[in-house]
């Protein structure tokens, strides 16, 4: 585990949050510097998506307790859209077919928003699909991605990769990566990890949602964190993702038991 | 409403019609545009005008109309090419601008191909008189139709278009039927006969410059003779505070292929009765439809397929997209006849309501009588998706860009069956300036 004194991005403190009054989250504490790569795993149902959810502001679930802040402003008061303008970005996990509207009119209009509102330059179709190609071709799309309606027929691995591509457009500071490698196969799969190592910086950071090992041996994490029963049971460096592949989640309250047994 | 209103209401129409086409005497070439004519006073003499207590008419209530006697619209040549050019279709080589029902060959277009013969009724029918007498009033049921009977009622003129055999028409044909005045009514008319191998693209579109509470009625007859192909584009764009009432009825013979895409904007009630029927077997016809209405405004679409033959398909979707007190209706009934075996038919009709006071009626109506065929139909009514929402929010749209932008996703799959790519674009564009009339568009 490397000690970085670099900006505290996300600060996530006893976070509670409730789906029609059903508790997922039942008190979260997270850090997040730039320049980091966390990864959350936990069984199905441990509440990692949702915690992935509210992070991005999905309107079905409240926070009954506990804090986010965001680069110092409390998250939680904006809005979906709000948050991405500011830079959080999620990757779905299933990503939603939108029939009727371009690719390229879809990815343009969340492009020239964003950089609207950080006051920054918007560009014109032409000047758009130069753009969005080059951005293509560090994901290996084809061409005709853009002139597919949003997502729809998209096999698995086209959808995660267009989440990558607009991760790759809207340049977010948190990058949340919401089980970015579930149905991939392992060509697809070191696409996409080269994909998002390309978009990894010193300034931003990346939370990467996932069940598996074998995501984090193409991009190597930081952190740790295994979640249960929407809890951080158990934080780590990238060894721990090993240990857990080997032992499974059983192991971890084996593991602390021990400990508990050897504190008394 | 009273009967008095009503005969009131018939007596103060048809004492407006001219005074020749009362004169059955005359010898001429017309001498059956005129005994149609007669025939269809009888019968809208005879028939009831709708009410709400009728079952094809009950989400519409077009009683307004009946204290409304707005007179036949009078022959103007107010209008100049540059105030058409809005709505000139670039792809089209063929334009004919009828401006209150009437026809006006200098706003015209006309191409000077005389393979095909397109004019309108009143020049055109001297030339081919059997032809036009064996269709013009013999597909539509002006005989139960009283909307219908009072259009051929009122037949002065319309548009002609007589495609002769093997002949392929490339350039799409624009019928731009403008209303101009105030208070008037219009009798729009439209005749099609498609013969053998014959192909062409028409498009039926209904406008308004300068009036905007006036009463559209048009009737539409496509004929289509063995292995013809037409696309029909229908664009009611009326203004707010028009009426519009319309029927289209088409005959097909046998391989005939019909596709026809409607789309419903303008008006503030409208009512499209589209008719197909089978006449022979292993014809197609794929009729589209998208009424997009916002306001107090009322759209009702009123359908019917008739498999009368064996192995003949049908396709149908349908959608409406209702936003705050509009109100769509949507009846969509395909028969099949005893004998027609291996019928194939689907209708879908998708419904958005983006209001709360938004309502909607449909119905699909099936009436299957023979046993070895295959009919697929659905029906659903919803409001915008809220995990789509999520999604467009999450990429940094805002609430009602995101709404906007769905809005227009659902129009947009059958806008794009439109076969001719500027009139396409141009529907787009009204299509979002409606979803967007709120907002200032972020698609910039």
């Amino acid at each position: 585990m490397n000690i970085n004194q670099n900006p505290i991005i996300l600060n996530v403190d006893n976070l509670h949050a409730s789906i029609q009054n059903t508790e997922i989250l039942k008190g979260i504490n997270l850090t997040v510097r730039s320049g980091e790569i966390h990864a959350i795993m936990g069984l199905n149902g441990s509440g990692k998506s949702t915690f992935a959810k509210v992070l991005a502001g999905h309107p079905d679930y409240h926070v009954t307790q506990g804090s986010i802040q965001y680069e110092q402003k409390d998250l939680l008061e904006l809005s979906a859209d709000e948050r991405a303008q500011a830079g959080v970005f999620l990757a779905f996990q299933y990503p939603i077919e939108i029939p009727g509207v371009a690719n390229s009119q879809f990815l343009r209009l969340a492009y020239n928003t964003v950089q609207a509102k950080r006051g920054k330059e918007e560009l014109d179709p032409l000047e758009f699909d130069d753009f969005v190609r080059e951005k293509m071709k560090l994901l290996e799309m084809k061409p005709d991605f853009l002139d597919r309606s949003v997502n729809e027929g998209f096999s698995g691995g086209e959808k995660k990769r267009n989440e990558i591509l607009q991760m790759a457009l809207l340049e977010p500071k948190l990058g949340i990566l919401d089980e970015t490698d579930s149905g991939l196969d392992i060509d697809a799969l070191k696409i996409v990890a080269k994909g998002v190592n390309h978009l990894h910086h010193k300034d931003n950071a990346i939370i990467l949602i996932t069940h598996y090992q074998r995501l984090l041996d193409h991009i190597v994490p930081d952190f740790v964190h295994v979640m249960e029963a929407g809890r951080i049971i158990k934080t780590g460096g990238k060894e721990l993702a090993l240990e857990l592949e080997t032992h499974g989640y059983d192991w971890i309250h084996n593991d602390q038991k021990r400990a508990a047994g050897a504190s008394t | 409403m009273s009967e008095t209103m009503v005969n009131d209401y018939l007596n103060c129409l048809l004492s407006a019609l001219p005074a020749d086409s009362q004169d059955s005497g005359s010898q001429d070439a017309l001498d059956w545009v005129h005994r149609l004519r007669n025939e269809a006073i009888d019968q809208a003499g005879q028939l009831r005008f709708p009410t709400v207590k009728d079952e094809e008419w009950r989400f519409t209530d077009v009683s307004p109309l009946a204290t409304l006697p707005y007179k036949p619209a009078q022959k103007t040549s107010a209008l100049g090419l540059s105030d058409i050019q809005p709505f000139c279709i670039t792809e089209s080589a063929h334009r004919l601008v009828f401006v209150d029902g009437f026809f006006s060959p200098e706003l015209s277009r006309l191409s000077e191909d005389d393979q095909f013969m397109i004019g309108n009724l009143a020049s055109s029918v001297l030339a081919k008189v059997s032809l036009a007498e064996s269709h013009l009033g013999q597909h539509v049921q002006f005989r139960d139709d009283f909307f219908a009977a009072l259009n051929t009622a009122f037949l002065q003129d319309g548009a002609l278009i007589m495609l002769p055999e093997n002949c392929v028409v490339s350039s799409p044909i624009h019928l731009l039927f403008i209303a101009t005045q105030e208070q008037t009514t219009n009798y729009p008319r439209c005749l099609l006969i498609g013969e053998r191998n014959s192909q062409a693209t028409v498009i039926e579109d209904y406008i308004a410059l300068g009036a905007n509470a006036y009463i559209t009625n048009s009737v539409a007859e496509f004929s289509l003779a063995d292995n013809a192909q037409v696309n029909h584009t229908r664009v009611q764009r009326e203004s707010g505070g028009a009426f519009h009432i319309a029927s289209s009825t088409v005959a097909l013979e046998q391989d005939s292929q019909y596709r026809s895409v409607s789309i419903t904007l303008g008006a503030l009630t409208s009512r499209f009765n589209l008719d197909v029927e089978f006449n022979a077997q292993a014809a197609e016809c794929t009729i589209d439809g998208l009424a997009m209405i916002a306001g107090r405004q009322l759209a009702d679409t009123h359908t019917r397929i008739d498999h009368a033959k064996p192995h003949c398909t049908s396709h149908q979707q349908h959608k409406c997209i209702v936003d705050d007190s509009s109100h769509a209706v949507f009846n969509g009934k395909i028969i099949v006849r005893p004998h027609a075996q291996r019928t194939n038919s689907s209708q879908s009709s998708r419904n958005l309501l983006l209001s709360g006071k938004a309502q909607i009626d449909t119905k699909p109506q099936l009436e299957i009588f023979a046993d070895d065929v295959k009919c697929a139909h659905g029906a659903t009514v919803g409001q915008l998706d809220n995990e789509e929402i999520f999604y467009l929010k999450s990429r940094g749209l805002n609430e009602l860009a995101a709404r906007n932008l769905l809005t227009y996703a659902f129009g947009a799959e059958i806008l794009d069956r439109i076969p001719v790519p500027s009139l396409k674009h141009t529907l787009e564009q009204a299509v979002l300036n409606q979803t967007t009339q709120t907002t200032r568009t972020q698609n910039s």
